[in-house]
């Protein structure tokens, strides 16, 4: 009906399309968009239909954010037109979106971090200025326990930790009864119970009458969850799969089919990926250990930030060589674990040790000289600087040192030089390393922060979310080089959500449950089992 | 919103050719636009109250850049403004709001002022300009210092310390010169300084070197800005400032030497004006640069280079403005008028720039009646 309203009169097509196959819910027919020295989106044409979820797939830097982008209404098409239930339509920006029923989750999320989380939420809903605050908790409450989370409507947006605001965000794009709903990459941030849950809210979702378009760089996702398959690369559509096949096939085989798809020629490099393989065990390999701990945490507790969990007495020590693992659902207290240990926060007692010698009073810089890294997974909060080249975000860390900074002066040659070799080291896709690096797909804006902490002989490093948003080659890629540094003799301390990822190069897990060590647990036969109880809160037996 | 943004135009430098020059080309229209638009407008309030414009613009011409002694009165006028402004773009590049940059040139003014005789009176002239200006900058560089701390240590919103330490700064500053700076005459203000011991004019003209002071002082913050890792802290700090404690810099520290640079500039131009132009102070006297300064800043995108320009024009349309509002019959606070005028259509065209370059419509849809 909303429709209606902007094209009266609707194509003859859509009529006899409507006596044979049922009308899609929405259509992209040839959409280009070309961007200063690239081709996002390459005369791409798709649709979905009601009551279907579409899975786009794609290495990182396809165009799926781009595409997905255009038909909320963010960005406008070169080229393209754009159908809504069997209507042209022109969306030009996101509210005529979201007036035609488009809910979109970003990828990169987009609350108002002064806001309260029912602020943002009745922010977007732009229906009418007098806002009915008991009717819109009492629908946060109702939308909470459909997908089966628990939300506080009071917190501050910004004072949730990823995960969480990724929730909010999926609130946000089903609060206004949409009948299209696009996530992209909602899952990177959740633990696979909270996949798990995600997955449930969708079939229901779909059993309600909605189109939904579902990007992520997870296969074994993308299988369970889509009713279709379609891969992106550069720009253009490379392959479908459709329901008979995804019915019929078993996921091996698929997974198979999508990699080869993906990646063509290259994806042999891809046979390695942890999710192709049947047995995960089999494939660690036995590391040198450092007798004694390179890093050593004694007794540590940090205060939270606004209402999120710190860290309360944690002792933890990580040798030379050795990936500890860190599992949790997100904002138990990781990101205070993690900022206690690069020295962005100041902890209220204990200590911390870099090869027996405290570091504990040491400011960021002096720990970062002493080889300490911290990879963030807030990427776009601290992790670069969004109007900078790429080039210059890659030597951000290393601000007056030689050799890009000499007796004073920038050399932007050597920046260059460095910025370009790793660029394709890490296989950055940007068009030239002087690309501001906010302009980059995510996948490719984590790449670049992977290379700066990677690059320059770190001791030890600290990752959180190591590898969310890439696609499975560089995820292959980046866990290589993980156990490559490790093999150097470099601790290692792997904080994800992602207990694959985690089980997949650990050779512990601790588990973070409201901010103290639930347990650790050794890599093994079992281990998986055991940390899933810790995460969730299970007393330690 | 307006200082993030110019400094991603420092960044900004796409690769090829034509990306430049369009990019040129861009910032140009965004520059000189505004100013356009803000003559015609002024045009139509003078038709208004009964004035010619032509005749208005071509006395601003006259007066402040064809006759030689209005030229040099411009020339001249450029120096406080190049010194002022190189000050802000030092702390604005970091987002962080020097707002008090009255305070800081009134109480260096009245130290100028008030010392200056003495000193000159005991050391070789040369000497004691040096002194003077150091002891200038010394002084704008100390009021920073509170507002700076708060700021560094605390968090506390300088707009608000740094506009109340002008209140204190101007209060002094007028307290001294009526106090233990008062000259012998009745008048309350300093005494003054000898004619034969003002900064020296440049050969034949009646401009002092003072302008020179500043063009130099002009590069110097460009480079410094521009190719150190001073600048580049500063920019990371002005477009994330939770990257900036991520990267490890030392934030508080950082903002504490913005600040004083930005003091110490502000200093340096009130040392200047005193030992350049007017050689004494008096009570209540305020050129209140620091309102009119801060657009010229905007609108050079808080590149210190690109200040010049917009300094001489604005020099030239203040120089020749006095004339001109003199000769149409209206206070000179006209001039403020223009300046506002053009600060307002600034903003408006970046914000209209802004909105085509994501692809949005300039003009707002009408909204069809929908169920
Ligand atoms: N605003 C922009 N300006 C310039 N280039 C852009 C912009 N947005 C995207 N691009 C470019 O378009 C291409 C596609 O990006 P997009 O974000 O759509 O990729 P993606 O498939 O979502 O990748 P990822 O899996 O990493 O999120 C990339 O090469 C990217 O650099
Ligand atoms: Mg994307």
């Amino acid at each position: 009906m909303r429709v209606m309203a902007d094209a009266p009169a609707p194509a003859p097509a859509t009529l006899s399309s409507t006596a044979g196959t049922p009308v899609p819910a929405v259509e992209l027919i040839d959409i280009t968009k070309v961007f200063p020295g690239v081709i996002a989106n390459d005369h791409i044409s798709l649709s979905v239909l009601p009551g279907e979820v579409l899975c786009l797939l794609g290495e990182n830097g396809a165009g799926k954010s781009t595409l997905m982008s255009i038909l909320s209404g963010l960005y406008r098409p070169d080229e393209g037109r754009i159908r809504v239930d069997g209507s042209d339509v022109r969306i030009d920006s996101p509210r005529r979106g979201r007036d035609l029923g488009i809910g979109m989750v970003h990828q990169h999320l987009s609350l108002i971090p002064t806001l309260t989380v029912l602020e943002n939420l009745m922010l977007g809903s732009n229906k009418g200025i007098i806002l009915d605050e008991k009717t819109a908790r009492t629908r946060i409450a109702d939308l909470a326990s459909t997908l089966g989370i628990t939300v506080d409507a009071d917190a501050r947006a910004g004072s949730l930790a990823l995960g969480q605001q990724q929730h909010v965000e999926i609130i946000k794009a089903l609060w206004k009864g949409s009948k299209v709903l696009i996530l992209d990459e909602p899952t990177s941030m959740l633990t696979p119970q909270g996949i798990a849950e995600l997955q449930k809210v969708l079939v229901e979702l779909k059993t309600s009458g909605l189109a939904i378009i579902f990007i992520t760089h997870k296969l074994h996702e993308a299988i369970a969850i889509g009713d279709r398959v379609t891969i992106l690369k550069q720009g253009r559509v490379v392959g479908t799969i459709g329901p008979e096949i995804l019915r019929s096939s078993t996921p091996q085989q698929l997974q198979r089919r999508i990699v080869a798809t993906m990646f063509g020629e290259e994806a042999d490099e891809v046979a390695d990926v942890a999710e192709l393989r049947e047995d995960l065990e089999g494939h660690r390999v036995r590391r040198t250990m450092s007798e004694t701990p390179l890093l050593e945490l004694v007794g540590v507790s940090a205060p939270g930030h606004h209402g999120q969990y710190g860290v309360s007495d944690v002792s933890l020590a990580v040798r030379g060589g050795e990936i500890l693992g860190i599992a949790g659902v997100d904002g138990n207290g990781q990101r205070a674990l993690a900022e206690v240990i690069a020295g962005q926060r100041r902890p209220s007692a204990g200590d911390i040790r870099l090869a027996a010698a405290s570091i504990v009073k040491l400011t960021v810089s002096s720990r970062q000289r002493l080889g300490l890294r911290y990879v963030t997974d807030d990427r776009l909060g601290e992790g670069v600087v969004r109007p900078f080249a790429v080039g210059m975000n890659l030597v951000l860390k290393r601000i007056g040192d030689k050799p890009f900074w000499r007796r004073g002066t920038i050399d932007r040659v050597a920046i260059n030089a460095t910025a370009r070799e790793l660029i394709a080291q890490f296989d950055i896709r940007t068009p030239s390393s002087e690309t501001r690096i906010g302009k980059l797909s995510g996948g490719n804006i984590q790449k670049a922060l992977l290379a700066r902490e990677l690059s320059f002989q770190p001791r030890v490093v600290v990752f959180s979310k190591p590898t969310h948003g890439l696609d499975v080659r560089t995820i292959a890629m980046v866990r290589e080089r993980i156990r490559e540094l490790a093999g150097r003799g470099v601790a290692t301390v792997v904080i994800s959500t992602d207990l694959d990822e985690l089980i997949d190069l650990s050779d512990r897990v601790a588990v973070l449950f409201e901010g103290k060590i639930a347990g650790i647990v050794d890599n093994g036969p079992g281990a998986e089992t055991r940390i899933g109880e810790l995460i969730v809160g299970a007393q330690a037996a | 919103m307006t200082a993030p943004a110019t400094t991603q135009t420092a960044v900004l430098a796409e690769p090829t050719a034509p990306g430049r020059l369009a990019s040129i080309a861009d910032s140009l229209i965004r520059s000189i636009g505004p100013i356009i638009l803000a003559f015609l407008a002024c045009g139509l309030i003078l038709l208004v109250l009964g004035r010619d414009p032509i005749a208005f613009y071509e006395d601003i011409v006259t007066a402040g850049l064809l006759r030689p002694s209005g030229l040099q009165d411009s020339i001249t006028r450029m120096a406080p403004i190049l010194l002022i402004g190189v000050g802000l773009i030092v702390v604005f590049r970091a987002t962080l709001w020097n707002l008090g940059s009255e305070g800081q040139y009134l109480l260096a003014a009245a130290m100028v002022a008030g010392l200056g005789p003495i000193v000159l009176d005991t050391v070789p002239a040369p000497l004691g300009w040096v002194v003077l200006m150091l002891v200038a900058m010394a002084v704008g560089a100390g009021w920073t210092l509170i507002p700076a701390l708060l700021k560094a240590i605390y968090g506390m919103n300088e707009i608000i310390t740094t506009l109340m330490m002008t209140f204190i700064g101007v209060g002094l500053a007028n307290l001294f010169v009526k106090g233990p700076f008062k000259g012998t005459s009745m008048v309350p203000q300093t005494a003054v300084i000898p004619k034969g011991m003002m900064l020296l004019d440049l050969p034949v003209t009646r401009v002092h070197v003072g302008v020179i002071i500043a063009l130099v002082v002009v590069v110097i913050v460009h480079l410094a800005l521009t190719r150190t890792s001073f600048g580049t802290r500063l920019d990371v700090l002005g477009a994330n400032p939770r990257a900036a404690v991520h990267l490890g810099i030392n934030v508080p520290r950082l903002i504490v030497l913005a600040f004083v640079i930005s003091g110490a500039l502000i200093g340096l131009a009130a040392a200047v004006d005193i030992l350049g132009i007017f050689g004494y102070m008096r009570a209540d006297w305020n050129p209140a640069y620091g309102l009119k300064v801060i657009p010229l800043v905007f609108l050079a995108r808080l590149n210190a280079l690109a200040l010049i320009p917009f300094a001489a024009f604005f020099s030239v349309v203040s120089i020749g403005g006095e004339y001109a509002a003199r000769q149409a019959g209206l206070p000179s606070d006209f001039l403020l008028l223009v300046v506002g005028l053009i600060l307002i259509f600034m903003v408006a065209t970046q914000y209209f720039s802004d909105k085509r370059a994501r692809g949005e419509r300039i003009v707002p849809r009408r909204r069809k009646a929908s169920a």
